[in-house]
């Protein structure tokens, strides 16, 4: 293009608002921890607090980055995406029963402990998969496109899978042992840190580098967020969005297996309206994220987390208020959530 | 006569509840640039889309070299070699330049003689090669749409409005860059309203008005004969 302008762009210097602005959302998190700090009188609780909110913003990621991949792709918001986590954990728990993990007289090594838990939680993962894959063709398929039907049938399918727990699992709440080598603490600076919240962010952290190297590392990524922007020019492409939207689905459902397991042991009790119960919190950190980003929803979670551990332990009476208040706060400064994913449609 | 690489036999599209196209036949020969002529909401849009296979046709064939695909869902058309470098460009502006060429370059990666001609038409493409790609400029975004096409072996390319909103001088370069393309053997189906691009580039035309072609020959014809864009478009191309 020889007539086109050819000059190098250059760049004013900017202020250091300027360049810090784009992480203001990553910021965020760790002003929370810093006001977290200045208001709890004792490093040692801060401490803990601090972990337990980790803790509890991991596993929220956990569930909620499967919602917000199938919103972002697939247009489909999903009040059933509850099912799973509930599913998820109960599949979890009876697997790490059959294995013999969490029983008191378990060998207590901890190798043996974490690969039960480990296969616990592939079963889980599997089995909500499959249920992903189920649910997409009989009840998402025919009203894709159509918001008010998604969540009426959606919601319908939740109660359904609540009924079909009862069924197999009774209607009792069940209590959940953790495995030997997760339960107790490690004291650190006179606070009392526990395992398995130390475990659980491990895994939260994990999963979430995962992600990003799946969304921005390979060609399967490339495509989830090509689709997310505009589906219709994938398919011009020569790709089939089907096949991509059932995976993702599936993908979401698993993910949401997992977080059930987590989230179960975590409160040491399961029951079939678990799933139902975390999903104000997981709806919250998709929309405070940005519709469809894995990021925002990352950043999200651990906010909601740290908050509402924060806030429990400050004034324990605004803790349930505290969420909706954060997504007040950041949907004025931010109306389509931290990170905002384009729509071409 | 040999079969052309396109045809439209008798092609209604309904939006909606909405009927657009009345009835397209429409021959586009294999080689060379086919231009689709004619006033807003003549259907042109929705010809290249029905096409490319977004919107459904309800009744009459499509056929692309040789084969019915009038069933067929979108990504087998565009695997059987139809590219589509729609009006709105249909840019990934989250993903980079890079990432745009390789979802284009299907089999592979972008690289070897095809990008060396995607960066000698289009050098800013090189430039911004790992920059976001919505982060360009309108020309540039065309020209990425362009050079999406470009990646891979095409049979037949769909292009709508390229040179809508853009400045004159990219609208020059632009058309460089697709008659090169043409020069390579592509088939290129092109709607258009500014004539002086159409002219530049077209052998053939073809000019719609309320959801049927109401002309079909040559470029030059058109051209040389302003009664007949009078009757045909009821207002002067050279005006545009």
């Amino acid at each position: 293009m020889s007539l086109a302008p050819e000059h190098a762009p250059t760049m004013a210097r900017q202020s250091l608002l300027q360049r810090l602005e784009p992480h203001a959302p990553a910021l965020l998190i760790a002003a929370l921890a810093l006001a977290g700090l200045a208001l709890i009188p004792a490093l040692s609780s801060w401490i803990t607090l601090t972990v337990a909110g980790l803790a509890m913003g991991m596993m929220i990621f956990t569930i909620a980055s499967g919602m917000t991949l199938v919103f972002g792709l697939l247009d489909v918001i999903n009040f059933g995406h509850g099912a799973f986590i509930s599913v998820g954990a109960f599949v979890g728990v009876s697997a790490l029963a059959a294995l013999g993990g969490g029983a008191p007289d378990a060998d207590p090594s901890a190798l043996s402990d974490l690969t039960t838990l480990a296969l616990a939680a592939i079963a889980a993962m599997a089995a909500t998969a499959l249920m992903g894959l189920a649910f997409e063709r009989v009840i998402v398929r025919p009203v894709y496109g159509a918001h008010l039907k998604q969540i009426l049938v959606t919601m319908g399918g939740l109660i359904i899978v609540q009924q079909l727990i009862f069924v197999v699992w009774g209607p009792d709440e069940i209590h959940v042992a953790r495995p030997e080598s997760l339960k107790g603490a490690w004291t650190f600076a006179g606070a009392a840190v526990e395992k398995y919240r130390v475990m659980a962010v491990g895994l939260g952290l994990a999963l979430f580098l995962g992600l990003r190297w799946l969304m921005r590392g390979t060609k399967v990524g490339l495509l989830v967020r090509a689709g997310v922007e505009n589906g219709e020019m994938v398919e011009a492409l020569g790709y089939d969005i089907r096949r991509l939207f059932i995976a993702v689905f599936m993908a979401g459902s698993a993910l949401a297996g997992l977080g059930g397991v987590m989230w179960g042991l975590y409160q040491e009790v399961i029951t079939a309206h678990m799933g139902g119960d975390i999903m104000v919190m997981v709806f919250i950190v998709v929309i405070i994220g940005g519709l469809g980003s894995v990021e925002g929803c990352f950043i999200g979670a651990l906010l909601i987390g740290l908050l509402y551990n924060y806030v429990a332990f400050l004034a324990p009476k605004a803790a349930l208020v505290s969420n909706i208040g954060l997504m007040v706060a950041i949907l004025m400064w931010r109306p389509q959530g931290m990170f905002p994913v384009v729509k071409a449609k | 006569m040999s079969e052309p690489l396109l045809r439209l036999a008798g092609v209604h599209t309904h939006i909606g509840r909405y009927h657009i196209l009345h009835g397209v036949d429409l021959s586009v020969p294999e080689g060379g640039v086919t231009m689709l002529l004619g006033r807003n909401g003549a259907g042109k849009t929705t010809t290249l889309r029905t096409v490319i296979g977004h919107w459904r046709t309800s009744q009459g064939t499509v056929r692309f070299a040789g084969e019915d695909i009038t069933a067929w869902p979108t990504p087998r058309r565009a695997r059987a070699g139809i590219a589509d470098v729609p009006e709105s460009m249909g840019i990934f502006t989250d993903l980079t330049v890079e990432e745009n060429m390789v979802l284009a370059a299907r089999a592979g990666k972008p690289e070897g003689p095809r990008l060396d001609a995607v960066f000698k038409a289009f050098p800013p493409l090189r430039t911004f090669w790992k920059n976001p790609a919505g982060n360009l400029s309108g020309g540039q975004k065309q020209m990425l749409s362009v050079a999406r096409a470009m990646i891979e072996p095409r049979r037949l390319i769909l292009i709508d409005e390229p040179s809508k909103g853009l400045a004159p001088a990219i609208v020059r370069s632009l058309v460089e860059a697709l008659r090169a393309l043409k020069d390579t053997g592509a088939t290129i189906l092109m709607v258009e309203q500014n004539f002086s691009v159409a002219r530049a580039l077209g052998d053939s035309v073809a000019v719609m008005d309320e959801g049927r072609v109401i002309h079909a020959g040559p470029m030059a014809e058109l051209a040389e004969n302003r009664e007949m864009q009078e009757r045909l478009m009821g207002l002067s191309l050279e005006a545009h």
